[in-house]
């Protein structure tokens, strides 16, 4: 319903395809889901905003089709299919304006949709395996991408015969061998063109095109594990990076040392966003859970289990805890795990009242009922 | 004459209690123990007589210090065990009218609720389940085929526990590691059409872990083994496990990683299991630790069941669940065990 998408603050993609919303006021997680049934080429791999105002949001799937989410109607509008399933999963989704999109795809093809058409305006080639593409927040023509030995070029949509940056590698070891690289993840610090980037070789480098080095300005160390997901808090200065084992860390970007962990993930992270004004930053991954840290005390604010492993995962500019607020008491806070015991049975009854996960009611409004599964092999 | 206490006549004296004023006099010790003690009475019964208003804590020698500490406890465990008579008592004169017994708290009791345990009917999980890595064996469309093999160079139990292991599970094939690297046994392994690939880590001559990689694409688990049994040190024990397939119990795995997990383990056996054979593979989980015994069984009557077990016996605990095949360096993990964080809680569990 669309009121229930008006209160959701945080949008998050799933593996089987089901679009949550989560509303942190209400303590309550809904599901949206574009097929009567649920299948996995439907798995949500990229998502974002499409416009400036929120209030759509573009839902990109394995199958190669975006599909259009309107949190005011609570529905998908529409569907696209851009580009098939043959060139790899989408690993990047922007919004340009005017209803036009951009794609990329895992084989390295950057494609530019505009609305009436089913051909791509534009269509360059970024390389083989690219593991992900950010636009520029700023200049939204702007995009990069990265991926398995294939490293960071930054493009320009308006000439897309090269790129406006492309990175050079590290220089070769202290043996003379040439150093692998693998992007993971990227973002762009506002204020300026540098471009940061988290690897898979647990590395993080900065990149600054206005400058004629073509190698990392900044290259710094963290853990063990690749790193997979990337953020910049909305302070500058500091970015929070994951891992494959969920270690969470908030890095300092002038001196290139440890800030701080964020505890709690049990599996891999797969994707971090900060909030655009709070220092918050809400984490998803493969341990199911949705959780929000705050990043000046590093505590866990909220815990939202969400029963199917995270892609991808959105905020809303707007205060997270605001909006839609005449249910539950607004100011009870998520129970931490290992937090008081005792209560956690006493409020039981209490608290799951409130966390009720609507999976069938979203769905009756124009898309039909969930077809119920038969269970196989349950033991 | 003064002789120096003996220690162990200090011991005898202080562990009868009953006896204090009549064992004085003829065990050999010194006039200054008998002193002690003398000193120990009257205190005690002062302490008796007014509210302690000091510790026991506070007295410096470690003998007076002790044996009043042992008074105090014998004391405690007095009063316990007169106001359970009395509860007895009324307990029993009440008679129909008694208030229910109490329940003990246990651990397993107070275990905190985690939210992650799967309520059946859930249809995004059955979804998430039905869809999964393990989906081509619970529908039934392949037949589980084990490799199981070493760490390199095992000692004499690995490989015996191993040798016992291909009995255990049907269609289990044991192959010498040879130092091969993991990720090269793997498309081998696919060839060939395994599904799964076991790999028993030794260490100091004792298997001390397993990791379990389902094959086409599936979840790697990596567990700690520990109290391994071999046939020939169980007792009464029964003849060797033939060759039909056996069943499969698979004992509270309740929340979402529990599932994931039991699924595992149950793709290990063929979906049919030859109730012929009364062999039946038990899992049970209990506090995060997965016993596994392997029984035969036999119906005496419809109410009598006689159990005899044989083949090997172990414990394992899960440390870590990694999506996809064994990668432990670049492969994304499912789950951690991240001691410090997952074992704060003695009654939270995550199995």
């Amino acid at each position: 319903m669309g009121d229930t998408s008006r209160l959701c603050s945080v949008w998050l993609g799933s593996e089987t395809g089901i679009l949550k919303g989560v509303s942190l006021s209400r303590k309550q997680a809904f599901n949206f889901c574009n097929a009567s049934h649920l299948s996995r080429d439907q798995e949500v791999r990229a998502l974002c905003w499409g416009d400036p105002a929120e209030s759509e949001l573009l839902v990109g799937s394995v199958d190669g089709t975006v599909k259009t989410f309107s949190t005011e109607k609570g529905a998908f509008t529409e569907t696209r299919s851009c580009g098939d399933p043959a060139d790899g999963c989408f690993v990047g989704l922007a919004a340009l304006g005017g209803s036009a999109l951009v794609t990329c795809a895992e084989c390295g093809t950057l494609r530019v949709w505009r609305e009436d058409s089913s051909e791509p305006v534009t269509e360059l080639h970024a390389g083989q395996n690219v593991s992900r593409m950010r636009q520029s927040p700023v200049h939204r023509h702007k995009v990069a991408t990265g991926g398995k030995e294939n490293g960071l070029k930054v493009w320009d949509l308006q000439n897309p015969q090269s790129p406006v940056f492309s990175a050079k590698n590290l220089r070769d070891d202290w043996l003379d061998l040439r150093r692998p690289q693998w992007v993971r993840d990227m973002a762009f610090i506002p204020d300026s063109d540098k471009v940061v980037t988290c690897t898979g070789y647990h590395q993080v480098h900065v990149f600054d095109p206005a400058t004629p080095q073509r190698r990392p300005v900044l290259e710094f160390e963290y853990g063990e594990y690749p790193l997979t997901a990337l953020s910049l808090p909305a302070a500058g200065n500091t970015v929070v990076v994951g891992n494959t084992h969920g270690h969470i860390a908030l890095l300092d970007l002038r001196k290139g040392v440890v800030r701080g962990c964020l505890k709690g993930l049990a599996g891999g992270v797969r994707a971090l966003q900060c909030h655009a004004s709070r220092p918050v930053v809400a984490s998803c991954g493969l341990d199911r859970f949705l959780r929000i840290h705050s990043l000046e005390d590093r505590t866990l604010l909220h815990k939202v289990y969400l029963k199917s492993r995270l892609n991808c995962i959105l905020l809303a500019s707007t205060d997270l805890e605001a909006g839609g607020g005449e249910g539950g008491a607004p100011g009870v806070k998520e129970e931490d795990e290992g937090g008081e015991d005792d209560e956690v049975w006493e409020t039981m009854e209490r608290v799951e009242e409130k966390t009720k996960r609507k999976t069938t009611t979203t769905t009756t409004t124009e898309e039909g009922e969930l077809q119920k599964k038969r269970k196989k092999g349950k033991d | 004459h003064p002789r120096p206490p003996q220690l162990g006549h200090f011991r005898f004296r202080f562990n009868k209690p009953k006896n204090k004023s009549g064992s004085r006099g003829g065990n050999g010790g010194a006039d200054g123990a008998e002193a002690k003690e003398e000193v120990k009475m009257e205190k005690s019964e002062a302490e008796a007589a007014f509210p302690p208003t000091f510790n026991v804590s506070e007295i410096k020698n470690k003998q007076r210090r002790h044996s009043m500490f042992v008074k105090y406890k014998q004391e405690k465990s007095k009063l316990k065990i007169q106001l359970k008579k009395k509860k007895k008592k009324e307990r029993k004169a009440l008679g129909d009218k008694a208030p229910p017994k109490e329940v003990p708290k246990t651990i397993e009791n107070q275990r905190v609720y985690d939210e992650t345990t799967v309520d059946p009917e859930d249809e995004e999980i059955a979804f998430d389940e039905g869809t999964d890595e393990f989906s081509a064996y619970f529908n039934g469309l392949t037949n589980p085929k084990v490799l199981i093999t070493t760490s390199d160079r095992p000692r004499g139990r690995t490989v015996k526990f191993c040798e016992q292991l291909a009995t255990v599970i049907p269609d289990a094939h044991v192959y010498y590691r040879r130092g091969l690297a993991l990720k090269r046994i793997i498309p081998q392994c696919l060839a060939r059409n395994f599904t799964y690939l076991m790999v028993i880590n030794e260490d100091r001559k004792m298997p001390n872990g397993l990791v379990l990689c389902h094959l086409p694409d599936g979840p790697t688990a990596h567990f700690k083994i520990s109290n391994v049994r071999l046939r020939k040190e169980m007792k009464r024990r029964g003849k060797d496990p033939t060759e039909h397939f056996p069943e499969v119990i698979l004992n509270n795995f309740t929340t979402r990683l529990g599932h994931s997990i039991g699924r595992q383990f149950a793709a290990l056996f063929p979906q049919d299991p030859q109730f012929v054979g009364r062999q039946v593979a038990t899992f049970h989980n209990q506090r995060d630790f997965v016993f596994f015994r392997f029984h035969r069984y036999i119906f005496k009557n419809e109410k009598k069941v006689g159990i005899q077990e044989l083949g090997p016996r172990f414990t394992l605990k899960l440390r870590s669940l990694q999506k996809g095949t064994f990668d432990s360096k670049f492969g994304e993990y499912e789950w951690v065990l991240k001691r410090h964080e997952m074992d704060a809680c003695r009654r939270k569990f995550q199995l």
